[in-house]
Parts: C-alpha cells; structure tokens; sequence
C-alpha cells in the first residue's frame, strides 16, 4: 500500500495526481471467508481492520448493501466524547477515546481529529449539581472533566445567550476538554483502506437475503450476489438491525428511529467548542468550512426514512437560537437524516448471540460515530476469541431480560417524553 | 409534515399529537403467572417493521383520545386510522 505523506505528495504532484493507487479494491465475493462482516459503516469497517490487525484473522468480507460510508457514519454531526457517567459506558467510550487520539497515525489518513471541547450548558443549580456528579465520576474513571462558570463561559462562547432577559439563563457548564470533533467520511475511508490493505474484500452494492443456519451453528450467508461459506457473522447495520434480526426470527429491543441533522450557510469562525443546551435537546459545532452543524431530537417515530419532517427541525433549531441568538440570521444549507438503531436502555448491545458464530453489534442511539474505534475494537475481539472483552462485558442482549440495564439517562427509545 | 386524521377531530396537523409505539403490543395478563421472558417481550422487544406498521397515537394537543394509525415506515405514508377499540 502506499503510503500518504508530505513527499508521496510532492511526487504526487509532479503526474498532477492522475497515479495514486485505488484506496481499496473491488473483489469479486469468494466462495467461502473465515468470518464475514455485515455492514460497510464505520463500526463494520472499523471491524474488518481490528480483526485483520489484532487479531491476524485476514480473510475477511464486509458484505454492504449500499457503498462503504454511505449511512449514518457519513450522516452524523461528527462528535467525539467519553462524558459519561456510569462505568460501564464511562470505560468503554475512554478506550475509544484514546483509540480517536492515536487514529490518524495509525490509519495514515488524516481523520482531522480535533479535541476542540465538549462543552454542557446547565441552566439551573439542580443540573449543574447533576453535571457535577457525572464529572466527578468520570474524573474517577480517569477521564478528564472539568466544571465552568458562567463567568469563564461568557470568554469561552461569547455569544450565547448570557442577556438578563434570556428564557434559560447560563448557570455554568460541565466540559470534557479532550472531546471535539473528526470527519467522519475520513474515518470510514482511512478504515477501509487499511482493511483493504491486509487483505479484507470490501464488497459493495452485496445486500444479505438470508442466513444459512444448521444445528444452531452460523454456516454461511445468502446474498443478492451468491451463497458465501463461513462459520463467523458480525452484524453492524445499525438501523436496519431488525430487519436482519427478522430473517433470524429473533425480536431485538430497538426500535428505528429517524434523527436529523443540518448545516448552516459557512460563516467566519465564532464557535470553538462544541456546545449543547442543557434545557433541551440541540448541540452545535462550527466545522472547518464555517458552517455550525446541528443537531438534537428524533422525529418521535417509527422510521426507515433517511428524512425526516420540518416541525422537528424547526423545534430544534429554535433550540438553538435561545442558546445563540445570533443563529437566527443564518440560512440553512442543507438537512438530511440517519436511521438510529434505539435501544430500550439508551445502551448499545456488542455481544454473542443464541446462534454460534453469529455476533451482533446495535443499539447505538445517538452516539454510534463517536464509538467507531472502541466497537470495532470489541467488536473485533468477540468475534475473535467468542466471547465479549472486559470493556464490552456489560453490553450483554441478556441484560433486558435480567434487569441490568445501562440507563445512563433513563431514556429509551422514547426520548422526547422523558 | 405529517398529516393524521384522529378518528374524532378529523385532519391535524402532526405538533397535535404525540407518539406511542406499535400498537400490536400486547400487556400479559393480569392474574396470570407471568415469567420473565413474557415481561421482557412486553417492555423491550419489538418487531421494528419496515413497511405498513399498526402504531398508536395520542391526540394530546386536541381530544386527548388515544388511538390507532397504520402508517409506512419506510415511506410515512399513513393509510387509515381507527378509534382505539375498533379494527385498523
């Protein structure tokens, strides 16, 4: 493979750019893989790489209906953080965490991470108490926190809405500092490329038809381009998990949701941070081109869409005009929407399934991108060594059934109502 | 912008109303043993369709009447509504 750097550039520019190599290839499905993956977004790819990387197992397919990058991991708002509260979650999104911090390197492909701060608004003395709380947990669990007054808040974002008038006054703020951003498209693309690299087929434009199951063991897939042979299965379709899980007769506690998101027209720089509202539920970034990206509440209904409906967005966004007023006086530039696979617990599932050899991986919610290292990382090492790793151990399908749900927020699919 | 046709208010427009999930959802039975894997399959599990999905709503900025709407998922398309104890 080659390899990208300031001097393969040079060289680069002398041909005007017409002789890099493909980034990956275009195989031809084989008859039979040591273990297929399902799915070509970022968790499927991240997969494939973790699997040939740590694990030395090369002979590998990702099977996608559609072309690698092309759902949610190049739908969402680019978000990266580890802010959560429970253990569980808290040590499973660090490792992540420093999985983002080392990626460009080691993917030789600039994914522009960019620890630019995760910053919460709380706008009353109970959430900055609560905001507390799960900063004081995450500081136990090693990862970095740090409490913001309204004072140094009013130097950090100036122009939110610290006005007398302003319906959900700023009381202060609870901030990871290493949180911040990446292009998504990078990472898929980075992924794929050194999956491709050690040997993983990326086979696109392959939708899986059925599951070839015997004697309760996985023993290859149907596919719209032919039956492939293998004993190993990963599913990562994030939203479109059931729909799989039914040719399984299995039911899965999600449901499909549509969640939007939205740029604005490009501005000059005025948001360093990424910022959410504690009063509802919006959070914005302003990317590398200008435009603040933004985001917040599902359309409140069952959906396979990949669009959702104005009074949703329209609800969001003012949102985020009590938060900046100035916001107002943009014009959006484009919308689009993503299927979210909602767990009933706001969790996600990575874990073994009741069939052998099959894997499943869902239940992503909201926050599926930033996870795109650390779940192919445990992901990668399920399937791997058949049974979870310590940092997915909690993640378990069972978890509904015996009551050890991770409700970090006490939300489930239902979000709006709680 | 959906538009939903509550069974007693006629066409509203979808700020009206509020979600409820699959209608085909049934609680177990009181005065009946009820085992964890019935509870489980009540609370968590769904069958999440793609296509035509019987789904509850609730009028709640109107006639705070529950009840019935066979919508696409894939499509948002909504075919017909019914009154809670009536057939969809």
């Amino acid at each position: 493979m080659q390899k990208y750097s300031i001097f393969s550039l040079i060289k680069n520019a002398f041909s005007n750019h017409q002789n890099w190599d493909v980034v990956w290839k275009d195989p031809v499905p084989k008859k039979e893989y040591e273990a297929i993956i399902i799915g070509g977004g970022g968790h499927g790819l991240a997969t494939a790489y973790y699997l040939a990387k740590e694990h030395k197992i090369t002979n590998v397919a990702i099977l996608e209906k559609g072309w690698i990058g092309g759902g949610n991991v190049g739908r969402n708002t680019t978000i990266l953080r580890s802010n959560y509260m429970w253990d569980a979650n808290g040590l499973f999104y660090e490792y992540g965490m420093k999985l983002w911090e080392n990626l460009s390197q080691e993917l030789n492909y600039n994914v522009m991470y960019s620890p630019r701060g995760i910053i919460n608004l709380a706008h009353s003395d109970a959430q900055l108490n609560t905001y507390a709380r799960r900063g004081n947990s995450m500081r136990l669990n090693g990862i970095d926190a740090v409490m913001l007054g309204r004072e140094e808040l009013k130097k950090m974002i100036p122009f939110a809405d610290f006005s007398a008038t302003a319906r959900f006054p700023i009381f202060g703020a609870l901030m990871q500092p290493r949180g911040g951003t990446a292009r998504h498209d990078a990472v898929a693309w980075g992924y794929a490329r050194q999956a491709d690299s050690m040997g993983v087929d990326i086979i696109q434009h392959c939708e899986v038809t059925g599951f070839d199951i015997q004697n309760g063991k996985i023993n290859g897939v149907q596919t719209s381009r032919g039956n492939i042979k293998t004993k190993k299965v990963g599913l990562c379709v994030a939203g479109s998990t059931s729909l799989l899980a039914e040719k399984l007769n299995m039911k899965l506690p999600i449901e499909s949701h549509v969640l939007q998101a939205c740029v604005s027209e490009p501005v000059k720089p005025f948001l360093n941070h990424v910022v959410t509202f504690g009063a509802g539920h919006f959070y914005c970034s302003q990317s590398d081109k200008g435009e603040m990206v933004m985001g917040g509440d599902l359309d409140g209904y069952n959906s396979y869409a990949q669009r959702g409906n104005l009074p949703t967005l329209q609800h969001v966004l003012s949102e985020g005009v009590a938060m900046f007023p100035n916001l107002s006086r943009l014009k959006i530039l484009r919308t689009w929407g993503g299927i979210m696979d909602m767990s009933m617990d706001g969790s996600p599932v990575i874990d073994k399934s009741h069939i052998e050899g099959l894997y499943l991986n869902f239940g992503w919610c909201y926050g599926g991108f930033k996870a795109t290292p650390v779940s192919g990382w445990t992901f990668a090492h399920t399937i791997a060594q058949d049974k979870p790793h310590k940092l997915n151990e909690k993640f378990k399908l069972e978890r509904f059934n015996t009551g050890n749900l991770l409700d970090e927020k006490g939300v489930g699919t239902k979000t709006w109502i709680g | 912008m959906l538009e939903i046709k509550c069974p007693h208010c006629g066409k509203r427009s979808q700020n009206e109303f509020s979600y409820g999930g699959d209608a085909s959802i049934k609680r177990p039975e009181l005065n009946k043993e009820i085992s964890d894997k019935e509870w489980d399959d009540f609370v968590y599990l769904r069958k999440n369709l793609r296509g035509n999905h019987a789904e509850l709503w609730h009028h709640i900025a109107g006639c705070r009447q529950w009840f019935k709407v066979l919508r696409n998922t894939a499509t948002h398309e909504i075919f017909r509504t019914a009154k809670i104890d009536e057939k969809l």
